[in-house]
């Protein structure tokens, strides 16, 4: 049976107004090189970036091409797990696939090495969260990582001194 | 008024057949509008316009044409524009953006990955949504009917349907016949071979295109026709819109040495030929047109830039470039490309 | 630096939507609900099937229906040796542009003929219903051949 002979809307006159049109269509998608040596390297705890060799910027995860110069990346460089919570948002609407508690904190990184920042969930108390917090990844174990961001749990923060704004400033 | 002076200075393509398995759409883009930039002369910071065609549906990414322009380096910002076409009717945009006069080159680009879904379910979301799309028809049981009836007209037969793919894409026309059906009465060799591709052609206007290239590909003539939808209330053996694109073009106001035509399916590059009256002294897709490769949103972009090519590299001076769109040839747009100045 | 192999993933696009019928595509599958089809009748007198919901000559908003028959010729078809998922069947069957008696155009759908030999360009096909129908075009089963 084909996927649109659900039931059909009626209305009170019984005419029909609406009706079901499901869309599915099924792909195979290559995540590119870039982003598959990236992915690589998270299952092996590694966060691998790719510098321009243009104006020198270093992006994690590597994109395909420079987005500001248009020229494709150079070298591979290791970043650290360690960065600078450059923005953030504190999440009070559930939704489905969720995993985290409400209210949570999901915030941009600024990894220290990278000149772009990266997405992920802040584990702290949202009262506490704020600009130029200084984080570190909490890895998933070795053996059940994935390779995806989820071979990441969350940032969590380092306690140590927030960084100065003029260090983020460029990456917001 | 007539329309300003604009040329396809340069061209560059990668096609993928039958599919790229490692790279990404940018990873597919950036080498193929580096090389279209280069080979145009234009500083890529002096490029007026922009703009693309794509297909989110193709890869299965919303909003891909978005992250595509990391092929580009949009940065200090640049003018923009986007189809969800094929990238030849992107270089229409161009063309009639660059009648404006302000601005006097154009970056057009096209990039499909069609290998990554199920082409003929993908295809069936083009469709009317509340009486064609439920039923999930596939490209090749549309083309299908068209085929049945323009043999049923009785000129041609599924022997001069095997001719087309023999000439275009290899092997022996009795043989191919031979074959068994796919969807009768097309064949497997009479749909075009699936693939993933990119393209990219420069345009310029006037004193521009002169300076950067020795002989460019001016566009004489170009026009867009669209028909109706549906299917049974087409005749699906004429294209009409073809016929009357190619007209107003201006086709037939002189020789044509080489057309290429987007025709995804054998049968329809017969039915193009009739529309455009181009006659047996016509080279028709000496390229291997879509049948060859088949990389959506990127094959009437390439008939565009292949046509050129023979304009550009000398070996012709008169060629017709066509690409369509929607199902059975639902909207056709043809231009005329000239060496003359 | 060293060729990757790139990592695929299998993927999902869905999307639930629902759409608004209109007046016109919503008078044709209120139809098909209770076993009608109607079609909509231009300035010049023709009758298309689906309805077209503004004339194709002048661009008028439609406005008057015609309800065509249950049968009608086959103007032209294909037959589909591998059905695919979402197809009105899963054997093999031909896909036809269908000329209802009283329409002027023709209606995309399905002939049940068992075999590509049993179908013809301008053979009769009459109109199999699904035994329950919710107001959409799938409530034509699909169409079968008029004389077995
Ligand atoms: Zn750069």
């Amino acid at each position: 049976m084909s996927d649109a002979s659900k039931p059909a809307k009626k209305d009170a006159d019984g005419e029909v107004r609406r009706i079901k049109a499901p869309v599915k269509l099924d792909y195979t998608v290559t995540a590119g090189l870039a982003l598959s040596r990236f992915l690589k390297g998270v299952t092996a705890g590694k966060l691998l970036g790719q510098r321009c060799g243009v104006c020198s910027k270093v992006y994690v995860p590597p994109r395909g091409g420079c987005p500001t110069c248009g020229v494709g990346m150079g070298e591979q460089v290791e970043v650290k797990d360690t960065g600078t919570l450059t923005t953030f948002c504190i999440v009070n609407v559930p939704f489905e696939g969720q995993t985290m508690k409400l209210p949570y904190v999901y915030g941009l990184i600024a990894l220290d090495g990278a000149d772009n920042a990266l997405h992920h969930l802040i584990l702290a108390p949202p009262e506490e969260v704020r600009m130029g917090m200084r984080l570190r990844a909490e890895w998933v174990p070795p053996e059940s990582r994935p390779a995806s961001m989820e071979a990441i749990r969350w940032f969590v923060p380092t306690g140590e001194p927030d960084a100065p704004w003029d260090s983020y400033k460029e990456h917001l | 008024m007539s329309p300003r002076e604009i040329a396809i200075v340069s061209y560059a393509s990668l096609l993928a057949v039958p599919g790229e398995p490692q790279r990404d759409e940018v990873e597919l883009l950036l080498p193929v509008v580096t090389e279209a930039v280069a080979r145009s002369g234009i500083p890529k910071r002096e490029l007026g316009f922009t703009v693309s065609g794509s297909c989110d549906y193709l890869g299965g990414r919303p909003f891909s044409f978005v992250m595509a322009l990391d092929a580009i380096g949009a940065w200090p910002p640049i003018a923009e524009s986007h189809v969800e076409m094929d990238g030849a009717f992107a270089l229409y945009e161009a063309w009639v953006r660059l009648q404006c006069g302000d601005v006097d080159s154009a970056l057009v680009y096209a990039f499909g990955r069609s290998t990554q879904g199920d082409l003929g379910r993908v295809l069936a979301q083009q469709l009317d949504p509340y009486t064609l799309s439920p039923l999930w028809p596939d490209d090749t049981a549309l083309a299908a009917l068209q085929a049945r009836a323009l043999l049923d007209r009785g000129r041609v037969s599924e022997r001069d349907f095997a001719a087309v793919a023999a000439r275009t894409r290899g092997g022996d026309a009795d043989e191919l016949v031979q074959r068994p059906y796919t969807v009768a009465p097309l064949r497997a060799h009479d749909r075009g071979t699936v693939a993933d591709g990119a393209a990219a052609v420069v345009l310029a206007a006037g004193d521009l295109a002169r300076k950067v290239c020795k002989r460019p590909a001016w566009i004489r003539g170009i026009d867009h026709r669209i028909e109706q939808h549906q299917l049974g209330q087409r005749d699906l053996t004429r294209s009409v819109s073809t016929a009357l694109a190619g007209e107003r073009a201006g086709v037939g106001k002189g020789p044509v040495d080489v057309a290429e035509l987007y025709a995804p399916y054998t049968h329809q590059e017969l039915i193009l030929r009739e529309a455009l009256g181009l006659g047996e002294g016509v080279e028709v897709n000496p390229s291997g047109g879509a049948l060859a490769a088949h990389p959506l949103m990127v094959a009437g972009l390439s008939r565009f830039g292949e046509a050129a090519e023979r304009i550009i590299d000398g070996s012709a001076n008169r060629a017709v470039a066509h690409a369509t769109s929607g199902p059975c040839l639902q909207q056709n747009l043809v231009a005329v490309l000239e060496a003359a100045p | 630096m060293a060729a990757t192999d790139a990592l695929t993933a299998p993927y999902v696009l869905e999307y639930t939507y629902r759409r608004s019928v209109g007046p016109v595509l919503g008078r044709f599958l209120t139809g098909l609900r209770a076993g009608r089809i109607e079609g909509s009748r231009s300035a010049a007198g023709k009758v298309q099937v689906p309805p077209s919901e503004h004339d194709p000559d002048t661009g008028a908003p439609t406005t008057e229906f015609v309800e065509v028959g249950l049968a009608g010729v086959v103007t032209t078809w294909s037959w589909a040796t591998a059905p695919r998922p979402g197809q009105p069947l899963a054997q093999p069957f031909a896909w036809a542009l269908i000329k209802l008696d009283g329409a002027d155009s023709a209606l995309l759908h399905a002939v049940d003929a068992g075999a590509p030999e049993k179908m013809k360009t301008g053979m009769r096909v009459k109109v199999r219903w699904q035994a329950e129908r919710t107001g959409a075009i799938t409530d034509i089963a699909c169409f079968e051949p008029e004389a077995p």
